[in-house]
């Protein structure tokens, strides 16, 4: 099994545990990734360009066409905007020409759904299996209640994502649920972090996480888990500097899910960059048999 | 007088060298990069400077320093790393110049201290100097192919860049132009005898004229072609004993040579006009002009970029790291030679593409930061252009990983975003919320309240807000509304969103966009897309408040121009402006 990685923008810099994390979970499942040169997926420039976003996801998949190899990200919202520039790319016979156009300049061009556009949980539930996480398990958390928090973009728009079922999924319960660890019930689960308001209207985007919190810990979550690299920064490190007080502290880290099947799958947490993340997330090793 | 004027003219541009030396090195401590808060006065500048190379030089981290001054300086391992044919052009340039200038251009303090026996028409120095020349010649050959056929590059191309590869090229043709001409000049050869021919016997003159056009391609007028070779022995005595000390075959100069034999054919003209002395005021006051230039062009990279990779080396956390940080930004701004690899490699630049703002490629940012940093940018426009540039950098890191010259662009880039951002010149999301959508909506109506013309919408190959499919299925049931995160975090929603997603919707199906455009929904939606998914009519109500802010991205500026009169987005009190600092 063979992809080509895309980590997107975000991660390098604040988020980079998540790649190490991932590549350490993706080798020990034997999915290998190819490093492919690409640029930003075209999602935050969406709301000032349609075009810049367009172009900005047809180059990504066009540079995987040309190597023919599916795309693998690990972010939400990178998937969610190479999903959506497919859509409208189809959709559009003259934005899609217009782009080829701009794509020619380089030799590269944009062929329809010639290869798929993978987010890194489907890629662990559906390709990989969760039979095979299963018996690649070395250990399992026993007792540990988990949180997962879907992010927006893989989910929705459902016709453009073919995520999982928009309204009530169940994909990422069965990857929590596949470690030992035990799924909570939370009615805020396909919710909005909050992270695309930051910087923009930094209030309304701490209030949404915080809604967020209180619901999960409301259902009995110990950990939050996300797969998404905006979600991520936004529950650890956004929420490490700004809402850490007021019966939030120190409780409910979030994790991110490679971090929370590595350990299972017998990974050392520095392979994982578990020392990352701001907010200590250790007492899950304590649930781990 | 020739000499007279050279070094009048040398002295002169080593001066205006000098003092821009000094000058860049002033503004290293003067000038600033970042938000108010980080200021610092020169004087702490240079404390905090002097105290850390004092730091650095009595401790361990010496050696780190060193490791990067062979390494990257020296070996330029760093592009080695990157792009074997960079590092191949970057090398030829670089050790062609250290040659030419030690063994050359400083031939006087230098060469002849170490080798007693030098002289410019010996070898191994002849060679050497067409070698360094030859080399370098090489390289700017491969660079202006590089600027040609690499598409990212040839688009960012400056006069800078044409210039610095212009003014290298010019140097070393001239030299190797000057140095053909020497060799075939006739009335040198007279002279040289005139001064060290130990014999005035017009035949021995004649036998050395004969050796000398034979053997070392002397083109003089007249000469017979064909003297017997006892002549040419003669003439080789001769040589032997006053010529041979200084002058080895010029074969060796393997440029100028055959530069010299392709001249042959011109040479009574060339001799007569005695081009050899124009080519010569051609070749140093190329060389003494480069020396002038070099703190104000991309020839100060010499000097700064060494320094940045040096400094680079050092991470310093000691107290006066705040003020160092400072220094460090201005430092970097100098130690880009505008070489391109960022835009290269850059995350954001598909999207340069399509909106065609110079300042999101970040070689091109770079320039505009330092014109910021130099308190030359002052046009609202022209910062509202680089605000706008610096908003679509995604922060990817990619930049500062392959800047050969370890520029930590990642924070120049923060920096300056912010000092922009204090000036006033913000996000829209920001700078919308200050008008309520009524008010937006009556600059975009009445545009006799603006100085500039209506725009148009332009074309759209998705157009979504202008087809009345987009909506005609609605039943404006609420649902969109109902289910939005953003309105149920709002207390009031007609005061802090001035619109629902239902309400923004049926504005547009009444063909109403400007009511829509600046209402605080549209730019507080977080796109999470639950109203799309949960629209019972198959609306696309999240698609189309990505549309809306599209729109209002293209005709809200000019409104906003309109209503606070000349600054685009500054501030009326802004803290960046000197005045309010004091």
């Amino acid at each position: 099994m063979k992809f080509a990685w895309f980590a997107g923008c975000k991660i390098p810099y604040f988020l980079p545990q998540y790649e190490r994390a991932s590549r350490a979970v993706l080798e020990a499942l034997e999915v290998e990734l190819v490093e492919l040169e690409m640029n930003c997926c075209g999602y935050p420039v969406r709301h000032q360009s349609f075009e810049a976003f367009i172009l900005s996801a047809a180059r990504n998949s066009a540079l995987a066409q040309a190597r023919g190899l599916d795309i693998l990200t690990p972010c939400k919202c990178c998937f969610g905007s190479l999903k959506q520039a497919e859509y409208w790319l189809r959709e559009s016979d003259s934005l899609r020409a217009e782009t080829n156009r701009q794509l020619d300049e380089e030799d590269l061009r944009w062929e329809g759904a010639k290869i798929r556009i993978r987010h890194l949980l489907s890629v662990m539930a559906e390709d990989v299996g969760i039979a095979k996480i299963r018996a690649k398990r070395k250990h399992v958390y026993d007792g540990l209640k988990v949180a997962a928090h879907y992010g927006c973009h893989a989910l929705r728009p459902a016709n453009v994502v073919r995520f999982d079922n928009p309204l009530a999924p169940t994909l990422f319960e069965k990857l929590v649920d596949a470690t030992g660890a035990q799924s909570v019930d939370w009615p805020r689960r396909l919710d909005c972090c909050g992270s695309p308001l930051w910087e923009k209207n930094q209030a309304l985007a701490l209030e949404l996480m915080r809604k967020k919190l209180e619901d999960a810990l409301q259902a009995g979550a110990q950990v939050l888990c996300t797969a998404c690299t905006y979600c991520q920064i936004q529950f650890d490190t956004v929420r490490a500097a700004e809402l850490n007080a007021g019966g939030l502290e120190g409780r409910l880290p979030s994790i991110l899910y490679p971090q929370l099947l590595g350990l299972c799958l017998g990974l050392s947490a520095e392979s994982l960059g578990l020392a990352d993340n701001r907010l200590d997330a250790s007492l899950i090793r304590n649930y781990l048999g | 007088m020739q000499i007279t004027f050279f070094t009048f003219t040398l002295y002169l541009s080593l001066a205006i060298c000098l003092i821009g030396l000094t000058y860049r090195g002033w503004t290293w401590l003067k000038l600033e990069v970042g938000p108010p808060a980080e200021r610092f006065s020169c004087g702490q500048r240079a404390a905090a400077a002097a105290q850390g190379l004092l730091r650095t030089l009595l401790s361990r981290r010496i050696f780190a320093v060193l490791k990067v001054l062979v390494l990257d300086v020296g070996l330029q391992v760093r592009i080695l790393k990157a792009d074997l044919r960079r590092w191949c052009m970057h090398m030829s340039i670089f050790v062609g110049v250290l040659l030419l200038v030690l063994m050359h251009a400083l031939d006087e303090p230098l060469t002849q201290a170490l080798f007693p026996d030098y002289a410019s028409t010996r070898n191994p120095f002849m060679f050497l100097r067409n070698l360094g020349g030859a080399m370098v010649l090489a390289g700017v050959g491969l660079a202006l192919y590089r600027r040609v056929r690499i598409r990212g590059l040839r688009r960012t191309t400056r006069t800078g860049d044409r210039l610095a590869m212009g003014l290298l090229a010019l140097i070393i043709f001239s030299g190797f132009v000057l140095e053909g001409l020497q060799i075939i000049s006739a009335p040198i050869f007279d002279q040289m005898v005139e001064d060290y021919l130990g014999t005035d016997d017009p035949e021995d003159r004649a036998a050395l004229k004969v050796y000398w056009a034979q053997d070392f391609g002397v083109a003089f007028s007249g000469l017979k072609a064909s003297a017997d070779a006892e002549v040419w022995a003669q003439g080789q005595d001769l040589h032997e004993e006053s010529c041979a000390g200084c002058h080895s075959n010029p074969r060796a100069a393997f440029v100028s040579y055959p530069l010299a034999r392709a001249l042959q054919s011109m040479a009574g003209v060339l001799n007569g006009m005695r081009a050899d002395v124009w080519m010569w005021y051609v070749h140093f006051l190329a060389c003494f002009g480069g020396l002038a230039v070099l703190p104000f062009t991309k020839f100060f990279h010499l000097i700064a970029t060494p320094l940045q990779l040096l400094v680079g080396a050092v991470e310093n956390p000691s107290p006066a790291a705040g003020a160092n940080q400072q220094t460090k930004r201005v430092l970097g701004l100098d130690a880009c030679m505008h070489c391109g690899v960022c835009t290269l490699h850059c995350s954001v630049e598909p999207v340069f593409r399509i909106m065609g703002n110079p300042s999101i490629l970040p070689s091109e940012k770079l320039a505009s930061v330092k014109t910021l940093a130099a308190g030359r940018l002052r046009d609202p426009e022209a910062l509202a252009a680089v605000a706008a540039g610096s908003f679509i950098c995604t922060s990817c890191y990619r930049c500062t990983r392959v800047c050969p010259a370890g520029i930590d662009l990642q924070d120049l880039w923060s920096a300056s975003r912010q000092s922009l951002v204090a000036r006033g010149f913000t996000e829209p999301h920001i700078w919308v919320r200050e008008r309520t959508a009524a008010e937006w909506a009556a600059g975009l109506i009445a545009p006799q309240a603006s100085p500039f013309p209506a725009l148009k919408n332009k074309p759209r190959h998705v157009n979504l807000v202008d087809q009345t499919e987009t909506f005609s299925a609605c039943v404006q049931c609420q649902t969109c509304t109902n289910v939005c995160p953003v309105v149920a975090a709002a207390g009031d929603s007609a005061r802090d969103l001035d619109l629902t997603p239902q309400q923004i919707m049926n504005l547009l199906r009444l063909g109403a966009h400007e009511m829509a455009m600046g209402a605080r929904m549209v730019w507080d939606c977080v796109t999470c897309y639950m109203c799309q998914e949960h629209c019972p009519q198959g609306v696309k109500v999240a698609d189309v408040m990505y549309e809306l802010r599209n729109r209002a991205c293209e005709r809200l500026p000019a409104v906003k121009q309109a209503v606070h009169g000349t600054p685009l987005c500054e501030r009326s009190s802004d803290p960046g402006r000197k005045e309010d600092r004091s």
